[in-house]
């Protein structure tokens, strides 16, 4: 029998505020077993949405999904027995210990009570907050708060996990233990669906990347052939001269890997070898007297692999909702 | 860590679960969520300090500001009001599930217990559970500084302590009331406003302070039939003395009344949410 993959999505449509706003409209896609899945969007693009129904917190309106082969609305209850939830939305007991708030998760979790202390304690030592382990959650810091809330994913070792944005807000440093984190349980065997803003966060931890707008998939393949795509690099020429532009984006079309861009005084390339393309750019423009004031390369942002897909900026929109009726400022 | 289980057998390892364990599940889920909230009051004694100032300052300020000016009364004025301040603070302080059941919502703690393979209702239950303690401790605290003002049991222990467990069984009822007024409003502030308009005309338009004799005829009709009175009633009988037969029954019916009501209305409105 070949294996079914992990996590299946078919046709999810979510509504909110009355059919004003479509956070899913027709989401469809699949993640393999042991496999990261980098699930990419800016704000209000369906993200957090679809881990919540994935992780059995609110229903779909219609379309199905499935946690390793378990009905996500027809069997909800054996599903939260295989899945661990971590992120922007799912908060833990500010009061309590870090501690108590890992042994709370573990009881409710059915574990028992030696079993649930053992696995806190465990877990406290695995993210490095054994010192912290009796204090209160309010007195720690933002990344000690993401650790502990990586940890209460793990509790009862679920084999898939959902991270909604885990790094979003953290310092650079941070950031990087969060990603040795989930390479490591991706290695052991774990599913991993992760959501993000950042294309660099998809790059380095995703086997594959759905690209997620308005609620559907607009684009989805391994990291390195959406990169391909865009091409590697992009290169921003600004001119001395906003009226030259036209005439620079012309001389510089086979220099990039696709038509150039014009905003105001800046031609925007995607580009395979950043500097060689430069020097190309500049001799070109040079010869065609055009007067460059500075050049620019830097890797692909979402921002970029937006414009290219849309033909729009990303931009935030009023869709997914906590249950509660403001926003957590966590 | 974990090992990568084939689909096909997990499924089959997670059949339905046995109704019996389930409702294990239901009594230990509850106890665990009940637990989270007396450890993180413990953990923040300031705020239990203030909580018993206020049931603490009105035994005072009723007992010696208006003690002497309200009369009619037979015996002790004294004895006459405490019941009537036990009911009055397990009400005021059934406030906190609305307001905890909010912030709860709004924080997010809910979005991670709906993701757990808990008993759904456990949220709920544990949060009326909880109360119920404090509950205990809170009258426990007032029938002492009664006792130090000049407040006497007139029957016996056993009426007090019938008394006693009248007003939690009364708590335990509003506790799922102001639960599900937190589950539907959403918002800790707005929790608290809300929970005032129910709280003051029940607990002042009472038997509660005054005898509901005094009150305008059109007042007294509510004042009479309104579960507030009834069960300062059947306390005041069962503690300070008179007919308790009808008082206890009355205040009984309101008691479980709500409680069948209002506990199905907070589940369902849990599990529905968003």
């Amino acid at each position: 029998m070949p294996e079914r993959p992990a996590i299946e999505v078919h046709d999810l449509v979510k509504v909110f505020a009355r059919g004003r706003v479509r956070a899913l409209d027709g989401l469809s896609f699949e993640a393999g077993t042991g496999t990261i899945l980098g699930v990419l969007g800016p704000n209000g693009a369906g993200k957090t949405t679809a881990v919540r129904i994935l992780s059995t917190v609110i229903r779909p309106d219609s379309g199905r999904a499935a946690i390793l082969g378990i009905d996500v609305g027809g069997d909800p209850a054996a599903v939260r027995r295989i899945i661990g939830l971590a992120g922007q939305n799912a908060a833990v007991d500010e009061n309590l210990s870090g501690r108590q708030n890992l042994q709370m998760i573990g009881r409710l979790s059915h574990m028992g009570r030696g079993p649930a202390r053992r696995r806190a304690d465990e877990l406290l030592e695995q993210f490095e907050l054994t010192h912290a382990a009796t204090r209160p959650l309010k007195t720690y810091s933002g990344g000690m708060r993401r650790r502990l809330d990586l940890a209460a994913a793990l509790v009862a070792q679920p084999p898939v996990l959902f991270f909604d944005e885990p790094t979003t807000g953290l310092d650079p440093h941070t950031r990087q233990d969060m990603w040795t984190w989930t390479e490591r349980l991706a290695r052991a065997g774990t599913t991993v669906l992760l959501t993000t803003q950042y294309l660099e966060e998809a790059d380095r931890l995703a086997d594959r990347v759905i690209v997620v707008d308005h609620g559907r998939v607009i684009a989805e393949g391994t990291p390195a052939a959406l990169k391909a795509e865009l091409g590697a690099t992009v290169l921003l020429v600004t001119l001395e001269d906003h009226e030259r532009a036209r005439d620079a984006a012309a001389l510089l079309e086979t220099v990039g890997s696709r038509p150039p861009t014009v905003e105001d005084h800046v031609v925007e390339l995607n580009v395979d070898n950043g500097p060689r393309a430069g020097s190309e750019a500049m001799r070109a423009l040079d010869a065609a007297g055009i007067a460059v004031l500075g050049l620019e390369l830097r890797q692909p942002s979402l921002d970029d692999v937006f414009l290219r897909l849309t033909g729009r900026k990303a931009e935030a929109e009023p869709g997914a909702r906590p249950l509660a009726a403001a926003p957590a400022a966590t | 860590m974990t090992s990568a289980t084939a689909p096909s057998d997990l499924a089959a390892a997670l059949g339905p679960t046995p109704r019996l364990e389930r409702l294990r599940w239901l009594a230990d889920d509850t106890l665990t969520i009940a637990w989270r909230f007396l450890a993180s009051m413990v953990r923040m004694p300031e705020s239990i300090v203030f909580s018993a100032i206020q049931p603490m300052l009105l035994v005072l300020l009723f007992r010696y500001v208006f003690g002497g000016a309200i009369a009619g009364v037979h015996g002790s004025y004294v004895d006459f009001l405490m019941p009537g301040i036990f009911v009055q603070t397990v009400s005021f302080g059934a406030m906190v599930s609305a307001i905890g059941m909010a912030e709860d919502l709004q924080k997010g703690v809910i979005e991670r217990f709906r993701a757990l393979p808990m008993a759904r209702s456990a949220v709920v239950t544990g949060r009326t559970v909880s109360d119920l303690t404090r509950n205990v401790f809170s009258v426990a605290l007032m029938t002492a500084l009664g006792f130090a003002v000049g407040f006497r049991v007139q029957t016996s222990a056993l009426g007090f302590l019938a008394g006693f467990g009248l007003l939690l069984l009364f708590s335990w009822a509003l506790s799922w009331g102001f639960a599900l007024v937190g589950l539907l409003v959403r918002n800790p502030e707005t929790a608290q406003l809300a929970t005032i308009p129910i709280l003051l005309p029940f607990t002042f338009a009472s038997s509660a302070f005054v005898p509901v004799g005094s009150m305008p005829g059109w007042l007294q009709a509510f004042a009479k039939n309104q579960p507030v009175s009834a069960v300062v009633d059947a306390c005041r009988a069962l503690m300070d003395g008179g007919p308790t037969e009808t008082h206890v029954l009355v205040a009984l019916a309101w008691s479980f009344g709500l409680v069948a009501v209002l506990a199905p209305l907070a589940v369902r409105r849990y599990t529905r949410i968003a």
